[in-house]
């Protein structure tokens, strides 16, 4: 028993399991013996343990499972006819297999029970015909017991071997307790109560220490000490027993793999490595449909046919391998294949196509960027609607299942050479690391996941560095402009005095977006036991449960992603990106909705960019501005910018600068171009109109924003003129000076 | 042995008002507990107390029934009524008796009963000295009647 290895103990698991469904089976195909489905089940079952057996070296157990599988063929493929007959005969062979396995479990040896008579029937009716003679299997020689003597007398006496096998398995059940009898399986419900009570206990535990700190008792404070320790052991213990591996999902990826490549006429083989990796059953629940998903994906649309495999040059079956592994208290998940990988120019189309970005946009995206568009909404890269795929749910569904359950997921693709997915997702639901906040009173807890960095403003800094766009804070965060967001504000609460000593900026990260949370204070990071709040709090996006604090109050945890929503710092692209879309859809309406920044260039004439094509706003000293050949530039974050005149450039007087001027920063790939302005205006939202119909030279058109003509830059076009612009931009400024 | 004809109520005081729950709906009765506010969701959430490891909402019953809030310094009690969905607690200013009524003594709800309470009460038992008003527990803490205010 103890040097039992883990893979037999497992088999024994298995096959008594499986034993147990063959009855059940059997039992139903005595009242419908057509029922074809039932006796796959009851021949894959007898199957599998025949293959094992022959693995692990067990002749005998194989040698029975095999003249048994033979019959079951046969029933399958319709040569014999399921009676009752047959029915005793299986069952027979089914409690033979388990006296084995009994035995194996006991003594370590397949046991010295003759199975001879029981051979004989099955052999009989393997040859389908009533004849007692039977051919002796060349297994059969190797095994140890005198099996092949065909006993004609066997056939009379079914019962009396039932009753022998019986009887044997009634004292080998007294010997010692076997594998099987210990592990059981546990009700869900029961382990989630046990967290619970635990969750209550490490509370108590809490309350506890806290108050043996205060005092003198030693034997107090020893047996406080004591009951932290088993403490965190029962907790780590229960934890445990929540924590499947991830092959219970994988299991099934097999056979869809399997079939899927069947029906795309594709070969694929699958490869599964760290099956054993462990994490909660909540989120195994939670990952199975995305997996499924991804590998359905990689089948369909990843994997190419044989023949174009062969004529790209790689072997004709294509490799789809999963990995799972332990990192960082993470459980990471790869999905990778070999096939053609994304195409990164049809992506950019049918993005466009879809509205899911603008044309303009997405000529500026790099070819990384272009691939994560699988993951927004509303897009779907299947040319056609298969039956496999485009069933309304893509890869935005994936994304969305995995961040719900504080995971992320990312795509790596190379075209013509294959696609990797890797999600990360937290080892458990139950206990989060998190940070404590708070505002106004109240304590709030952010899970740790989201959060990058913390900011601390103090003094004089205040007022300096966080500056307004049209009211709206932002920090300067090493150059980009951060969105702040007032906790309390968010909350719908009252705003703190403006007279704080400092302020504490907590950088968090929502889909791909940065913000900063302004909070009162900052407190330490602490594991939390996330509770759901009830039915009553649902409707409540930014919160996303509650847990229970070390003096026993509650504290509201805050989904950062409905925060960001709630605060508007993930409604400007999705707006943008709606309106596209609403605007290719309706003809006759060109009305596109942006976010523009406004700003002032030479006496009095107005431009404008949209928001999301400007990198950063920048102030230069007029003394930083350097020649360089005949172009203005200055030195930026260890390059060197050209700068440009937008209204020299517009053809209107060139810009009087002041000692200080605002450069609107533009940056297309690696190039970075600094627009010169008067004065930043504004920032708006508005429907915009195009209402010129010769764009002057470097603008889009001119649109009317809040009741002033304003040209609508071009900013690629004017990038792609900076070069030769260049040269009639060498002497305006100074001669305008 | 009561004779089926027999009910017995938990029974409590909002703003004077007597009111009464069946026994077999309250979980129990405590004493005033911290409460952490939930900052947007609607005012008849007075907040969520911890209820011995299990985070219960608590709903202030004067709020619910449209009455003026408490004045003085007494904090509420908690009467702790078991749900669906969990517990909900109902935020009361005094714990009253458990009593036993009679069947006969009920009385369905005068169509004059105005305002908010009006779908709440489903009707009053006459007692000697004074009406008990029967609350619909389900109603007073559905999530429905308690959606969040638009945030």
């Amino acid at each position: 028993m103890n040097d039992m290895d883990d893979i037999l103990r497992e088999f024994l698991v298995e096959s008594n399991e499986n034993l147990d469904q063959v009855e059940r089976e059997m039992l139903a195909l005595e009242q419908q013996p057509d029922d074809l489905d039932r006796l796959s089940i009851v021949f894959r079952c007898v199957h599998t343990i025949k293959g094992t057996s022959g693995f692990l070296a067990l002749p005998v157990l194989e040698h029975v499972a095999h003249v048994g599988e033979s019959v079951l063929s046969r029933l399958r493929d319709g040569e014999l006819r399921f009676d009752s007959d047959i029915a005793d005969t299986l069952l027979t062979l089914n409690d033979a297999l388990r006296g084995i396995l009994k035995a194996i479990e006991t003594s370590g040896t397949e046991g010295a029970t003759d199975h001879s008579m029981l051979l004989a029937r099955l052999n009989r009716l393997n040859d389908g015909v009533v004849e007692p003679v039977v051919e002796v299997p060349a297994a059969a020689i190797a095994s140890p017991e005198p099996v092949a003597v065909a006993t004609p007398v066997a056939v009379a006496t079914p019962d009396a071997e039932v009753a022998a096998i019986a009887t044997r398995t009634d004292s080998a059940a007294v010997e010692a307790v076997g594998v099987s009898d210990t592990s059981i399986r546990v009700d869900v419900a029961l382990l989630d109560k046990l967290m619970t009570l635990v969750g209550e206990l490490v509370l108590a535990r809490n309350q506890v220490l806290q108050h043996s700190a205060g005092l003198d008792d030693q034997t107090f404070v020893a047996t406080s000490q004591r009951l932290d320790l088993i403490t965190t052991e029962l907790q780590e213990g229960v934890m445990k027993t929540r924590m499947q591996p991830i092959g219970t999902v994988w299991s099934k990826l097999p056979r869809v793999v399997r079939d899927l490549a069947q029906q795309c006429g594709k070969l694929v083989r699958i490869e599964l490595e760290g099956k054993e990796t462990e994490l909660d059953k909540t989120l195994i629940e939670a990952i199975k449909d995305p997996l499924v998903h991804i590998v359905r994906n990689s089948v369909d649309h990843g994997i190419e046919t044989p023949e174009a495999r062969v004529a790209a040059g790689k072997g004709a079956e294509g490799v789809l391998r999963l990995r799972a592994y332990h990192e960082g208290g993470q459980v990471n998940i790869e999905i990778s294949d070999d096939g053609g990988g994304i195409n990164p120019e049809r992506v950019r189309q049918t993005a466009v196509r879809r509205g899911v970005v603008s044309e303009a946009q997405s000529l500026r995206l790099s070819e990384r960027d272009l691939v994560q568009l699988v993951f927004e909404p509303g897009f779907s890269t299947a040319e056609k609607v298969t039956n496999v795929s485009g069933r309304g749910v893509g890869m935005d569904v994936v994304r969305t299942n995995i961040e719900k359950i504080g995971g992320t997921i990312d795509l790596q693709s190379s075209f013509g050479a294959g696609t990797c997915l890797k999600i990360k997702i937290p080892l458990t639901l139950a206990i989060i690391p998190a940070l404590i906040v708070a505002g106004r009173g109240e304590r709030y807890a952010i899970p740790q996941v989201s959060l990058l960095e913390l900011v601390r403003l103090e003094g004089e800094q205040i007022r300096t560095s966080i500056e307004m766009i049209h009211g709206a804070p932002v920090y300067r965060l090493r150059g980009r402009l951060l969105p702040l967001v007032h906790l309390s504000s968010a909350l719908g609460l009252e705003a703190a005095a403006e007279t704080a000593e400092s302020i504490n900026i907590v950088v968090l990260r929502a889909d791909d977006r940065q913000f900063g949370l302004v909070v009162d204070s900052v407190s330490d990071t602490e594991e939390i036991v996330v509770k759901p709040l009830g039915k009553r709090l649902k409707g409540l996006p930014v919160y996303a449960g509650a847990t229970i604090m070390g003096d026993g109050r509650v504290a509201l945890i805050l989904d950062v992603l409905g925060l960001a929503q709630a605060a508007n710092v993930l409604s400007a692209g999705a707006r943008e990106r709606v309106s596209v879309d609403h605007a290719e859809r309706t003809d006759e309406s060109r009305a596109n909705r942006q976010t523009l920044l406004v700003m002032s260039v030479g006496e009095n004439s107005r431009v404008a960019v949209p928001l999301s094509e400007v990198a950063r706003l920048e102030q230069f000293p007029t003394s930083a501005v350097e020649i360089s050949g005949n172009r203005r530039v200055v030195q930026y974050r260890g390059r060197i910018m050209p700068l440009l005149d937008i209204a020299n450039f517009l053809g209107a007087p060139p810009t009087v600068l002041p000692d200080m001027m605002s450069v609107v920063v533009y940056q297309s790939g690696e190039r970075s171009v600094g627009l010169v302005v008067s004065e930043i205006v504004d920032i708006v939202e508005e429907a915009i109109t195009v209402r010129d119909t010769l764009p002057r030279r470097g603008t889009l058109g001119a649109v009317v924003v809040q009741g002033n003509v304003t040209d609508l830059l071009d900013l690629e076009a004017l990038v792609r003129n900076a070069d030769l612009f260049a040269n009639d931009f060498g002497s305006p400024v100074a001669e305008a000076a | 042995m009561q004779p089926d004809s027999t009910r017995h109520f938990c029974t409590f005081f909002a703003d004077g008002l007597y009111f009464g729950v069946e026994v077999e709906r309250v979980q129990e009765v405590i004493r005033y507990q911290p409460m952490t506010k939930v900052p947007l969701a609607h005012d008849v959430l007075g907040g969520l107390i911890n209820l011995r490891g299990q985070i219960v909402t608590a709903v202030d019953l004067r709020r619910r029934l449209g009455l003026p809030p408490r004045t003085d310094d007494r904090l509420p009690m908690n009467v702790v009524i078991r749900n669906d969905d969990g517990a909900v607690s109902l935020l009361v200013d005094e714990i009253g008796d458990v009593i036993a009524v009679e069947a006969s003594a009920w009385e369905p709800r005068p169509d004059t009963v105005r305002g908010e309470s009006r779908d709440l009460i489903t009707g009053a038992y006459k007692t000697v000295d004074r009406l008990l008003l029967v609350l619909d527990t389900d109603r007073a803490i559905t999530p429905g009647e308690l959606s969040p205010v638009a945030a």
